[in-house]
């Protein structure tokens, strides 16, 4: 999640000390990352650097307003309506482990499956006791079902992902396909490859 | 250490015989404890129903012994097992199976007017179940006056009502929508903590995650599963 951008947008509402804007950050978003009060100033004086947030003086407690600027305001207003890409390149620690898996020799790839399906629906188990005690009635803990219910959805797609891949697996050996591969005899000269201007 | 409600020992099932025999289930054996609910999953076929069908005494194993809050389950004639079924075994299935001509008063308090208890007293017991379930309001409707999740309520009223401390659920949110669903299945959970001992049959991983254990069950057999739960209060202090 983006700190810089999520400050800004709870600067909207009003000027709020730096603290003040930790605290509201983790109570919004049911502390789903644990973010220290030095990342907080850090990302502030980033902010500040840039015109998007202005700083008053200390007061007698030492304390310093943060107030939003017109250039923040837009900025915030651009990162809530921007939708968050989904990266294709980035690497899935999963899908790369079975992917490599399938092509060795002597790997047990349908153990591999049944661990982490277990694995995944001991996860699953452990966010659903953790739900059971949440109550959906209170506007409080909305922000919190919104967080669990996410890693709900996602361990669910990875427990079908699982069948999936089980299932394809099954017919690749019902067919008499194998993946597994040993390595392929290197037929490049060893060393870089030579210059193509070089004759 | 309290005693289990649900007690399978090495059951048994063979359907068919001479040569075309099929192994439905493979030496398989459970123990549930009140307040504990275990999910099965499996694929079809996987014996999972013909397991449930056995934990109710409504099918009897090829060999194997069971018991159910203490009471044998397969030595007994078929007489006492349905006394068995009446009173301790409450079944919730997909389809509800509700009776159309009953209002849900008269559904829910069924099972214990056949075993006699008078209609007053029934009724008395039924409605302390429908309120369980916060459907108090639907008493004297129909089932084909109220929807599809509040039949299912009606059903998991039923299944516990009077005495009954074992729940044997078969695909209870087939036929809902998630959220319907989940609130099925939320109510289930409720009456398993208030000292009820449960096995539900799901191939919803969303649903069998409400349990404690989550037992996976291939070709007749149990491959593996999953450990008991923690608390979600240990599970939150680990962050």
């Amino acid at each position: 999640m983006s700190i810089k951008h999520s400050l800004l947008a709870i600067l909207t509402l009003g000027d709020c000390h730096g603290y003040q804007l930790r605290t509201e950050l983790i109570s919004r978003t049911s502390d789903s990352y644990s973010i220290n009060i030095g990342q907080i100033y850090a990302t502030l004086e980033r902010l500040e650097r840039d015109g998007l947030v202005a700083a008053s003086d200390a007061n007698e407690d030492g304390q310093i307003r943060y107030s939003i600027t017109e250039s923040g305001r837009g900025e915030a207003a651009e990162w809530l309506t921007a939708p968050v890409e989904h990266s294709a390149a980035q690497r899935d620690e999963l899908a790369m482990k079975l992917a490599l898996a399938v092509t060795l020799p002597g790997v047990d790839v349908d153990a591999m499956l049944t661990s982490q399906r277990l694995a995944s629906l001991q996860a699953l188990q452990n966010l659903t006791t953790v739900k059971q005690q949440t109550d959906e009635r209170n506007p409080a803990e909305l922000a919190w079902i919104l967080v669990i219910d996410s890693q709900i959805f996602a361990v669910e797609a990875q427990l079908r992902w699982l069948d999936h891949v089980g299932g394809l697996l099954n017919r690749a050996a019902a067919r008499g396909l194998s993946t597994q591969t040993d390595i392929q005899p290197n037929p490049a000269k060893r060393g870089r490859p030579a210059k193509a201007s070089q004759k | 250490m309290n005693q289990p409600l649900i007690e399978l020992h090495n059951i048994t099932k063979v359907y068919g015989s001479g040569d075309s025999t099929v192994n439905a289930l493979n030496n398989v054996s459970i123990s549930v404890a009140a307040g504990e609910l275990v999910a099965i999953m499996g694929a079809s076929g996987s014996g999972k129903s013909s397991l449930l069908a056995i934990a109710g005494g409504l099918d009897r194993p090829t060999s194997g012994t069971g018991q159910i809050a203490g009471v044998e389950l397969f030595t007994r004639s078929s007489e006492r097992i349905a006394k068995l079924r009446r009173q301790t075994i409450g079944y919730v299935f997909q389809d509800f199976n509700l009776i159309p001509a009953l209002t849900v008063m008269q559904n829910v308090a069924l099972p214990l007017e056949l075993d006699g208890l008078p209609a007053s007293k029934a009724r008395a017991e039924a409605l302390v179940a429908l309120t369980t379930m916060g459907i108090e309001t639907l008493v004297k409707r129909f089932p084909d006056e109220i929807s599809g999740g509040q039949r299912q309520r009606v059903a998991i009223a039923r299944s516990f009502v009077g005495p009954r401390r074992v729940i044997l659920a078969d695909e209870p949110t087939g036929a809902l929508d998630s959220r319907t669903g989940e609130a099925v299945i939320r109510a289930l959970r409720e009456r398993i903590d208030g000292g009820a001992a449960g096995i539900l049959v799901t191939h919803d991983a969303k649903n069998a995650a409400w349990a404690d254990r989550i037992l996976l069950l291939k070709d007749g057999e149990i491959t593996s599963e999953t450990k008991t739960v923690r608390r979600a209060e240990e599970l939150l202090s680990n962050d």
